[in-house]
């Protein structure tokens, strides 16, 4: 054995940043974050560099100045002499209403068409493929537009449902289907004791979540006295009475009536206005992304061994139980992530809200706002930081429910 | 890593070098053409027409800038924008003028960091119903839907006029006349509201233009011109003395028909030899050629003739002049002396 010696000893040279493995990485990533600073502090520059040139400052005062605008559509209290920051928040509302609206269809749509495209049926599994190839890839800037524009143009207006002999007449006197979108009835609560509504629906939800945990509670305990006797308790009535009775006896309480939809004046009064702009970009969000969603279910099942399937069968369980208890829970691992990312595209698709006309934030405040206040930089910042936040909470969300499902490591 | 580096400092140094705009009479000269904001399509003010020629009122003040300083008014390249992106794109360079029925207002003058050069149309806002609604007033409105174009002055009017008057009404926002005028059409909405010449000129576009009726009230002064952007005065001076040139013409009689021969020599009016360059220098003084507002009046005669061509009585449009008649005629129209 030859003892190894170290090269005499050398001082360090420059090239040595280059070619010497050791620092190389280290000399790029220098390189690389300077340059990034230079950009960013170029970008920095030759933007006040502009704003001064322009002869503008930077400042968040406008939205505390009254917007001048109305909004058709405000789950708060607003009107033309509300701030700019207030016309922002109910724009901000407004993106969430269709957001999670859109979320929650797009979700239910996604699982059905996804689980039927497996089908073994020739016909439900190629409609299926109509479906999500032909949502998929058309834009959906279209699909909000058609959808949008069949609503207002194959509908009746309201005028048609006036006189002795209307055009058109309400479903079952309660629903009004017309091009300025759908009146349903409302539902309100006339006891003087109950005057807050907000307040009044937190109660009914209240009472209503205590309805589930007790009937969780039941169910667990039919399914201790199954396990202990053999005999599984009959508990269907007492779950239905369990949801009905308390929260009916509350609404009862609160004299809860419906406020049907009727013709006043040009429009219907009363009851609920779901717009045409809401129902076209709800559903347009909902069936685009479900596509999307439909194939990443589709993913997932595919991913799960088909052994699985076979051991389920084997035991004899039914395949609408093995596609439940056995494939699903297995697929989800699979399917969360990349739903994450449909969930956090839907958000941000609903920016083209403005094609249809429906004020969300990009439209109140980024749109109307900036334009009445020629504050574009301010205001488009808010609006990236505020769908950045968004975006980060729904992620934060779906992540968590992401570790409860995975595979635990024990 | 030594030409990243290089490759780096050059991309910011040339991007450096782009961000500060020249003068934008010097840019619109070494581009050859000006490129004008106008609308997305509002007959006989701003439309392309069967040729995908661009035609109107607003788009004869481009033809007439491009004249003036380019000599050719073909010379313009039209840049469509709706209510919501006018501003940016003209804060933005996109576009060297924006001519596209814009309200002067302080807070767009002052705020938005805008010139308005002067007044092309004196307008004012108005409400269009179907006449089957039988309505004859805008205070019978209560409880209507109204069509608005969105992110303009009459949105701002519009708040303001139904609550004043203590009635109710349901906004549905739109981007542009076209949306509006098929929305509207629809029956989506009860009401059209913008500046009563756009209402005229999107009722002369519909099938039937005599089953709608426009609403006697004139909610708003609504003085529409051409605008640029601030800190740029000489080239301000150019777009607003290309349109006082065309205000002037008519005043002074020079039409189309007989520029030719006022500017051929010297003529006994004064006031005309300057407009025209046949007398003293009045085009160097804003750095252009003597014969600048020859070529601006040429592209589409003076004030008078485009009116009459594109938006007067004759048209399917059919405006009267009204505040927009000469001075000399009981009008608000009045051109500074060339001098």
């Amino acid at each position: 054995m030859t003892t190894m010696t170290d090269p005499p000893g050398q001082g360090f040279r420059l090239s040595q940043l280059i070619y010497d493995t050791r620092y190389r990485s280290l000399t790029i990533q220098v390189v690389a974050m300077i340059v990034l600073m230079l950009l960013f502090s170029w970008l920095v520059s030759n933007t006040i560099h502009n704003l001064q040139t322009l002869g503008k400052d930077f400042d968040f005062g406008f939205l505390t100045q009254p917007s001048g605008y109305d909004i058709n559509q405000r789950l708060i209290e607003y009107d033309s002499q509300s701030t700019h920051g207030r016309a922002a928040v109910v724009g901000i509302l407004n993106t969430l209403l269709v957001a999670v609206l859109g979320c929650a269809l797009a979700t239910v749509l996604g699982v059905i068409a996804g689980v039927l495209r497996l089908s073994n049926n020739w016909l439900v599994s190629r409609l299926m493929a109509v479906y999500v190839e032909g949502f998929r890839n058309v834009p959906l800037l279209l699909w909000i537009v058609l959808i949008f524009a069949l609503m207002t143009e194959s509908t009746p207006a309201p005028r048609a449902f006036r006189g002795d002999t209307p055009d058109a007449s309400m479903l079952f006197d309660a629903v009004a289907i017309t091009n300025r979108g759908v009146y349903i009835p409302a539902i309100h609560f006339a006891s003087p004791f109950f005057t807050n509504g907000l307040f009044n629906w937190l109660l009914i939800l209240a009472v209503l979540g205590a309805s589930i945990f007790a009937i969780s509670r039941l169910r667990h305990w039919a399914t201790e006295k199954q396990e202990a006797t053999g005999d599984r308790p009959t508990t269907w009535y007492l779950i239905l009475g369990l949801l009905i009775v308390p929260t009916g006896l509350l609404m009862l309480l609160m004299g809860a009536f419906l406020d049907m939809p009727s013709l006043q004046g040009f429009n219907f009064g009363g009851g609920v206005h779901l717009r045409n702009s809401l129902i076209a970009l709800w559903l347009a969000l909902s069936l685009y992304t479900g596509a999307f969603i439909a194939e990443i279910v589709r993913g997932g099942i595919l991913a799960v061994n088909k052994g699985q399937t076979e051991a389920a069968y084997a035991l004899g369980i039914r395949p609408s139980t093995t596609m439940n208890l056995v494939i699903l829970p297995q697929a989800l691992r699979v399917i969360i992530p990349p739903l994450i990312s449909q969930f956090l595209n839907l958000t941000k698709n609903s920016s083209l809200a403005i094609a249809v006309g429906y004020m969300d934030v990009r439209s109140t405040l980024g749109g109307i706002t900036i334009n009445q206040t020629g504050r574009e930089l301010e205001g488009m910042l808010l609006l990236g930081l505020f769908y950045l936040v968004l975006s980060l909470l729904i992620s934060g969300v779906m992540n968590v429910y992401n570790a409860s499902v995975k595979l635990k490591e024990r | 890593m030594k030409n990243t580096v290089i490759l780096g400092a050059l991309t910011v140094a040339g991007l450096a070098a782009g961000a500060a705009s020249a003068a934008t009479l010097d840019d619109v000269k070494a581009r050859g053409n000006l490129n004008c904001g106008v609308s997305t399509g509002l007959t006989g003010f701003s439309a392309p027409d069967a040729n995908g020629v661009w035609q109107g009122f607003d788009v004869a003040v481009c033809r007439a800038v491009a004249a003036a300083v380019l000599g050719d008014p073909m010379a313009v390249e039209f840049v469509s924008t709706t209510g919501q992106t006018r501003f940016t794109a003209l804060a933005s360079g996109e576009i060297d003028m924006l001519a596209r029925n814009t309200t002067w207002t302080f807070s767009r003058d002052n705020d938005l960091k805008f010139e308005f050069v002067g007044v092309n149309y004196y307008d004012g806002q108005g409400f269009m119903v179907p006449k089957e609604l039988g309505v004859s007033s805008a205070k019978e409105l209560d409880g209507a839907t109204v069509c608005i174009q969105t992110g303009t002055t009459t949105e701002l009017n519009l708040a303001d006029f139904f609550r004043v008057n203590n009635i109710s009404y349901e906004p549905v926002p739109i981007e542009t006349n076209a949306e509006a005028q098929q929305q509207y059409l629809a029956g989506a909405c009860d009401v059209y509201t913008t500046d009563a010449s756009g209402l005229a000129a999107t009722r002369a576009s519909f099938e039937a233009p005599g089953d709608h009726v426009i609403l006697p009230e004139i909610i708003s002064k609504e003085p529409l011109g051409p605008l640029v952007r601030h800190g740029d005065s000489e080239w301000g001076d150019i777009v607003r003395w290309s349109l006082n040139a065309l205000i002037a013409a008519e005043e002074y009689g020079v039409t189309s028909a007989n520029i030719e021969e006022l500017s051929s020599a010297a003529t006994d009016n004064p006031e005309i030899n300057r407009l025209l360059g046949t007398e003293g220098e009045l085009g160097a003084m804003i750095g252009l050629e003597a014969d600048w507002a020859k070529k601006a009046i040429m592209a589409n005669g003076n004030y008078g003739e485009i009116f009459e061509k594109t938006i007067g009585e004759n048209t399917p449009i059919g405006l009267s002049r009204g505040l927009n008649a000469q001075w000399t005629e009981g009008g608000l129209m009045y051109s500074p002396p060339f001098r």
